[in-house]
């Protein structure tokens, strides 16, 4: 009985120290962020005090207000065509990104070609290359193509920079789907191309969407390249339009924590929104034939 | 409804031959199996004949008609897979009508057919579930029904019964072989296992190493096995092979015991050769205790080694000629290791094979 009633009493102990140590983890991960959200919605006397104001005494939208242009006070930074830009860079290069990935995960999961290891490997080393190093030589690369300052500049190397995760992701859920499933439909009367789309296609939907989700967050929070190859504009994405907020003497920040605020919110909804494919996504190995 | 011909069928792949030029042919409405260890080219076959491997010499004929280069939804056959194969994001009902709907069928001949398939397998209670919510026994089922309700000119099964336990494989067992004699089609029917074979078939294809050892009817090739391969492969437990030679009219064993010729074997010995005395378990048991007691026969005494009580018969392992062989004792007795039995051989059921190509003598 002691036996029993001790070894309850440890297994409490237990959960109440993972408890513990879950909210540590937690409070040191999202602290900074909590920290951003909450000087988006604090005035800059507040956020420079010294000694540091803890809990905010007063909350006001107004630094949104200053940098979508209305109110007293106003900011000159197009937020609004940096959000219109980073929504155009981001999707376009997501969909193109998962359209090869689809396809290329695929081809590696279901068919034998020649240098099929070889080309594989090729594009696990090319996501090590840290995508900085080769900002030089891209950067010249665009300048002569008059790609720099461009949409379509950053889109095709946010392209070639989430490829090789899309293809990897996506033929690791095509691998997890036996291959009697596609046998099966085309006994069934299907093409090869019909059993892709009917059967194969609908069974890696969640992988295909866990598979968007972090292409889409890579080119939605990417800055180092897009500071190199972005101008004005017509290509500045909201990571680099962060930067306007810093002039010479000063920093603005609370317009840039507001701006900040701006851009985590869409990777916030759509992370939501497709969590369920996430965690089907991650737990495939449930489906079997 | 159709009949299938192999001819001189070779699968490769790349230097490596799979099947080496197999002939056979299936008549229409036949229950074929085709029997083998794994790697003996049985599933390679059954693949070919799908459409679903490349045929790398030779012709497929289903129905009369070439089919080497038509895909799998041209040859109008079915398929049961190891694993079923159902697709797990629809529910039975589209499982099984998922064929009728790419035909283009209208969505009341869809009902009308899998309602129909659904109450000759018993599915129709599981129609809204999905794969996840069915036994091992009900996802036969509907791979089954799924194969039968597109009215096929073949089904073919590929190990459809090699992932449940004994006690169901056995029930699934008398379901397909019922499911045979009332959808009457032609069924190829592939397996590892030796009873498997024997109360499907009405043909066996005994395979190994890509070549087709023999063909005929389970009691043809239970009782007159062509090779070696088959004697020890069909019948449980395998036919015990003993080495001797020929010594006239009498088969000289190892350590000079001597049996003799089977009557109706003496026309296809010669003296000297060198043989193996093949005899089923079943036909080696001690006096008093066998199958057959009359018949020519041969008695030896035989000290018990081990004895395996399974009930209404115990199998016994002895030693005959220096070498260990397995017998048969029917009736409820109890037998001590140690003992010294007489047994009978029943040698109008014995075998003989060729001692170096493994043939049975009447083929040699």
């Amino acid at each position: 009985m002691t036996v029993s009633v001790e070894s309850r009493a440890s297994k409490q102990a237990k959960k109440v120290a993972l408890w513990l140590a879950t909210f540590l983890l937690m409070l040191v991960m999202c602290l900074p962020g909590l920290w951003v959200v909450l000087s988006a919605f604090r005035p800059n006397r507040e956020i420079l005090a010294k000694p540091p104001v803890w809990v905010p005494e007063d909350l006001t939208l107004d630094n949104f207000g200053k940098i979508f242009g209305f109110g007293a006070e106003q900011v000159g930074i197009p937020v609004g065509s940096y959000f219109t830009n980073s929504l155009v860079i981001a999707l376009t290069s997501t969909v193109i990104a998962l359209i090869i990935g689809v396809a290329g995960g695929y081809s590696f999961a279901r068919y034998r070609f020649r240098f099929k290891g070889g080309i594989f490997l090729g594009l696990m080393l090319f996501r090590a290359v840290p995508g900085i190093a080769l900002s030089l030589p891209v950067f010249m690369m665009w300048s002569k193509l008059g790609l720099v300052d461009t949409k379509m500049g950053l889109i095709i190397v946010y392209v070639s920079l989430n490829v090789p995760f899309t293809i990897w992701l996506i033929d690791g859920f095509f691998r997890q789907i036996p291959q009697a499933l596609s046998e099966a439909a085309q006994v069934d009367g299907c093409t090869r191309w019909q059993a892709f789309w009917k059967i194969e296609f609908p069974l890696a939907k969640s992988g295909i969407a866990a598979a968007g989700v972090f292409a889409f967050l890579t080119s939605w929070n990417e800055f180092a390249l897009a500071s190199q190859l972005t101008r004005s504009t017509d290509s500045k994405t909201l990571p680099v339009g962060l930067l306007d907020f810093t002039a010479q003497f000063t920093i603005d920040w609370a317009g840039m924590c507001a701006m900040a605020v701006i851009i985590i919110i869409p990777a916030l909804i759509l992370t939501f929104i497709v969590q369920k494919h996430l965690i089907a996504g991650l737990t495939f190995g449930g489906v079997k034939g | 409804m159709a009949d299938i011909t192999l001819e001189k069928v070779v699968k490769k792949y790349g230097a490596v031959g799979v099947v080496h030029g197999i002939d056979l042919t299936i008549a229409h409405e036949e229950f074929v199996v085709l029997v083998g260890p794994s790697g003996c080219g049985k599933s390679t076959t059954l693949r070919m004949i799908a459409g679903l491997e490349d045929i790398t010499g030779g012709l497929v004929r289903i129905g009369g008609k070439v089919v080497n280069d038509l895909p799998p939804r041209q040859r109008n056959i079915s398929m049961v897979f190891q694993n079923y194969a159902l697709y797990p994001h629809m529910n039975v009902r589209d499982n099984l009508g998922f064929g009728l709907k790419i035909a283009g069928q209208s969505p009341e001949e869809i009902t009308r057919r899998v309602a129909e398939a659904a109450d000759i397998l018993g599915l129709a209670p599981l129609l809204d579930r999905t794969p996840a919510e069915l036994s091992g026994g009900q996802r036969q089922r509907v791979a089954m029904g799924r194969a039968i309700v597109r009215n096929p000119d073949a089904f073919l099964f590929d190990e459809p019964l090699s992932n449940l336990d004994a006690k169901l494989r056995g029930q699934m067992r008398a379901e397909i072989k019922k499911l045979h004699q009332k959808v009457k089609t032609t069924v190829v029917y592939v397996t590892h296992d030796q009873v498997e074979a024997m109360t499907l078939a009405d043909r066996i294809v005994v395979m190994k190493d890509g070549h087709i050892e023999q063909v005929g009817t389970p009691m043809e090739v239970f009782n007159h096995p062509l090779t070696t391969f088959v004697a020890t492969f069909i019948g449980s437990p395998p036919m015990n092979l003993l080495p001797g030679h020929i010594d006239g009219a009498t088969v000289r064993l190892a350590d000079g015991t001597g049996v003799p010729v089977p009557d109706r074997l003496r026309e296809f010995v010669r003296d000297g050769m060198a043989v193996l005395l093949g005899i089923r378990p079943d036909d080696i048991s001690p006096v008093g205790h066998g199958l057959s007691q009359d018949g020519p026969g041969a008695e030896v005494a035989l000290t018990v080694d081990l004895a395996e009580p399974l009930g209404m018969e115990s199998l016994i392992y002895t030693r005959l000629a220096g070498q260990e062989v397995q017998a048969k004792l029917y009736g409820p007795r109890i037998v001590a290791p140690g003992e010294v039995l007489t047994f009978r051989l029943a040698l109008d059921r014995a075998h003989l094979f060729d001692a170096a190509s493994g043939k049975s003598v009447r083929a040699v």
